[in-house]
């Protein structure tokens, strides 16, 4: 039996009303809210932090990765989600392309592979100020575990059948680097995936020998809601989950993993689960849940994380997207990343890996080959620290010093069972912080400089 | 294995320093030759008679040419030093220690700084290439972490600690006031201190030093040659320098109430100088004001006022110019700036003038120079709290 054996997801801490759009442009918005990357994230951080939720991630055989706005072009971004996850070192790590349907591509190559593939799929939505794009989009992760059914990882929903319908049309398009994408007659979009769609579900069905009826529930994710609502019309099934788009948005490329993950946090065992996703074609995966399921938690669940968040205005988003240009601190831009200091370094900087004296115990962070006492070198065992919580014991707030969306709020965390690290903190206010707060650790985009992300571990208050 | 010091070993002749501003019709170049002229006129003797030079620079230029060139030294032996904020006093250190070692005669440390160069607010470091994982944060926000942790530890009230941290800058704009040589020249209310604008964490404008311009030198030779050059040198009674370890910034024992490496270097320069009660027998001080924070818990760890009460010590008027023990009477980091590699020697500057009664009459310490044996300390760190260097010297007018 082979299937999904785990999952998990990420939706950034900040939320855009869509009613602030027309207030500012004087076109565009909406009703509800939209998900908002902060400053410091990008399509590769939120993967990371999707992937880190996904129970068994660090044993996966490959890591597949798909968005539609990557931080690099030629060089891959996957590589930087397996040091962070600290994959083994012969696990392959690879981009697949950048669009929405390579996410989809993904999970069904997951099914179809061996051993164990982690998924991840992640976007940024931005489109033009006052775009429908900007208002419908939003930004997330998710994360998909796909093996075969183990004790130590059961199969919690099992593959049991998939199907595909592909044709070659333009209904939307990008070039690449454009921060717009366009769009054609959403008349011909809707007719073209309400055609394709019909074909993919009723072959699925017949490869699982099931009738819809027999589906307990159905996700649809589509290029735009009203895509996706039509086509869910036709579906024949009972249940259809909220596909999000009032309160996260539409996220992309991340927009098919993130549903199927909302099927299986809301399933029972026994059930039949379908993810029908709508992109460039048709791809249909029909799921049954295990008895395992019933156990399984990952959390935080989307439903807590939607309710979650905090507001972000406007003009920050524009700012934070380079939609609006701000007046930088007069300070020095930071330099550019030392390539070879930070492949040097990578257990540390992407993986977040302490070294702790094997003599006295004490964790030093960032690593040390020398002991505090100056008495033994390389006596060390490494201490990976990133799911290591902590608290604040002393904070400041720099109005100066650049970053790319100031202030900088900043912390010295002592780390529970040892080590201390002063560190940023990142998806809170100022007014916030205060000494004994406890901290999560969270993959973090310091800066880009020359084109080249820095990359790094910032810290966040616990919530809920 | 120990620090033995050079006590009375070495003689301070000759010294010199510009105006720390804001020298936009200034180069480099020039600030040192205005340092290094005056240097050598009050020494009375000319560049080839210095066998050995140090430079004290930052940011100023790479090798000791960046001092041979525009002094144009023949055949001298030059070296550029750099210990972050402590460059300056690093300089005469070296040159100190390089005639106690009996291997020149005369020697001279130069320190100099042109940071108004760089366009940017603050001071700025040229960055190392790096994994990009450092701290990118500004002094004042390191430092701005050790008033909230001192009020903490010894139950001062915030509004108390407020006023200590405001009369230390009112204090020291009002040495500085009185100083041709200084940066801001005017004195400042307590409550303009209190109003002003918050750069980090409580950290105000008037918490902070400011950033200037500025050179200053030394002449120093064997204490038997002194009078050769003048009949009121200053003995060097002790030189000692900690730089430590980062452990601070590491350790989850570090409070951010004190700074270890200056308690340190204390001990060291007081063993040297064989001070017993640094609190009685100092009779002024420089120190690194870099914060008006980082004064108040330097009286600390200078032995000066007993841990806990040096907020009380220091609003009791203690080291006002009038005060038992006057620390930065020329101004201070406040008033002056901080030119990186120049500003320790600016402050060995202010005790080559107290002790020597010629500072100006409106800012002379009354009677310093009367008392039996009058002793300066000159005190200059460099780096943050958990991770940082400390430089202290004591200087005296007498040989015991």
């Amino acid at each position: 039996m082979r299937g999904i054996t785990g999952w998990g997801t990420y939706l950034p801490h900040r939320r855009l009303d869509r009613g602030e759009i027309v207030k500012f442009v004087g076109q565009g918005g909406g009703k509800g809210t939209r998900t908002v990357a902060g400053f410091d994230e990008d399509s590769t951080t939120m993967a990371v932090e999707a992937g880190r939720r996904v129970p068994g991630a660090m044993a996966a055989d490959l890591l597949l990765f798909a968005t539609s706005f990557p931080a690099y072009a030629d060089k891959t971004n996957a590589t930087v989600a397996h040091a962070a996850l600290r994959l083994a070192g012969n696990t392959p790590a690879l981009d697949l392309g950048q669009s929405t349907r390579s996410a989809t591509g993904g999970i069904l190559l997951g099914a179809r592979s061996v051993g164990t593939v982690l998924v991840v799929a992640a976007d940024l939505r931005t489109g033009l100020p006052g775009s429908a794009e900007e208002a419908a989009g939003g930004d997330a992760a998710a994360a998909l575990l796909l093996g075969d059914d183990t004790p130590e990882q059961p199969v919690l929903a099992e593959v049991l059948g998939t199907a595909s319908a592909t044709e070659e049309f333009v209904d939307r398009w990008r070039a690449p680097g454009e921060a717009r994408t366009k769009v054609w007659d959403e008349r011909f979009a809707e007719l073209t995936y309400g055609r394709l769609g019909q074909q993919a579900w009723s072959a699925a069905l017949t490869a699982a020998g099931l009738a819809p009826h027999q589906v307990t529930a159905v996700a649809v994710a589509a290029p735009t809601a009203r895509i996706a609502s039509s086509m869910a019309g036709r579906l024949g099934v009972a249940r259809v989950v909220d596909d999000l788009t009032s309160t996260v948005g539409s996220c992309g490329a991340a927009q098919p993993a993130l549903l199927l993950a909302a099927l299986l946090e809301q399933a029972a065992p026994g059930q039949v689960l379908a993810l029908v996703s709508l992109a460039d074609g048709a791809d249909v995966m029909l799921l049954r849940t295990t008895d395992a399921i019933a156990g399984h938690s990952a959390r935080p669940t989307i439903e807590e994380q939607v309710a979650g968040g905090a507001p972000v205005a406007y003009g920050k988003f524009l700012a934070w997207r380079g939609n609006l240009d701000v007046e930088p601190p007069r300070r020095p831009e930071p330099a550019r990343v030392s390539a070879t200091a930070a492949a040097r370094s990578q257990d540390w900087k992407f993986g977040f890996v302490a070294s702790r004296d094997r003599e006295t115990g004490q964790v030093y962070m960032p690593p040390q080959r020398v002991s505090a006492d100056g008495l033994r070198t390389d006596a060390m065992d490494a201490s990976p620290m990133a799911d290591v919580t902590g608290t604040v014991a002393t904070f400041t707030v720099d109005r100066v010093a650049y970053s790319p969306s100031p202030p900088i709020v900043f912390a010295v965390v002592d780390f529970d069972g040892g080590g201390r690290l002063p560190i940023e903190l990142c998806d809170c206010d100022a007014g916030e912080v205060f000494i004994g707060m406890r901290v999560e650790l969270t993959f973090r985009r310091l800066s880009v400089q020359d084109g080249l992300p820095n990359y790094f571990w910032k810290a966040r208050p616990i919530r809920g | 294995m120990a620090s033995h010091g050079i006590k009375d070993r070495i003689a301070i002749v000759g010294m010199g320093c510009t105006n720390f501003v804001e020298h936009w019709d200034k180069g480099l170049d020039d600030l040192i030759i205005e340092a290094s002229n005056e240097c050598f006129t009050t020494a009375g003797i000319g560049k080839d008679d210095v066998d050995a030079y140090w430079l004290g620079t930052a940011q100023g230029g790479m090798s000791g040419i960046t001092l041979a060139r525009p002094l144009q030294l023949t055949g001298k032996p030059v070296t550029r030093v750099e210990n972050y904020c402590a460059t300056g006093s690093e300089a005469l250190r070296q040159a100190c220690h390089a005639v106690a070692s009996g291997a020149y005669d005369v020697a001279m440390a130069v320190g100099v700084e042109k940071t108004k160069d760089s366009g940017f607010q603050g001071l700025n470091a040229v960055p190392v290439p790096s994994d990009g994982t450092g701290r990118t944060l500004t002094a004042a926000a390191m430092f701005s972490m050790v008033s909230p942790a001192y009020a903490r530890r010894y139950q001062v009230d915030p509004a108390i600690m407020r006023d200590a941290m405001a009369h230390i800058a009112w204090k020291s704009h009002r040495n500085g006031a009185r100083n041709p040589r200084a940066q801001f020249r005017k004195e400042i209310s307590k409550e303009t201190i209190l109003a002003s604008p918050k750069v980090a964490g409580d950290l105000g404008v008037f918490d902070c030093a400011g950033v200037a311009d500025g050179a200053a030198a030394a002449i120093v030779c064997r204490a038997e040659d002194a009078h050769r050059y003048t009949d009121t040198p200053l003995y060097v009674k002790a030189l000692s320098f900690v730089a430590g370890n980062g452990s601070g910034l590491t350790d989850p024992n570090y409070d951010y109430t004190t700074f270890p490496e200056i308690t340190t270097c204390a001990a060291d320069a007081y063993a040297q100088a064989g001070v017993v009660d640094p609190a009685s027998e100092i009779s002024m001080a420089e120190v690194h004001d870099c914060f008006t924070i980082t004064e108040l818990v330097l009286m600390e760890d200078l032995g000066f006022s007993p841990r806990g009460t040096a907020w009380r010590d220091v609003l009791d008027g203690r080291y006002d110019i009038d005060g038992a023990l006057p620390v930065n009477p020329d101004g201070g980091l406040k008033s002056f700036g901080h030119p990186v590699g120049a500003s320790g020697l600016r402050m060995m500057f202010e005790a080559w003038l107290q002790l020597r009664n010629e500072a100006p009459p409106d800012r002379q310490i009354p009677g310093i120079g009367s008392g039996r044996r009058p002793l300066a300390l000159t005190h200059n760190l460099g780096g943050y709290p958990g991770e940082m260097v400390s430089f202290i010297s004591i200087l005296g007018t007498h040989l015991d």
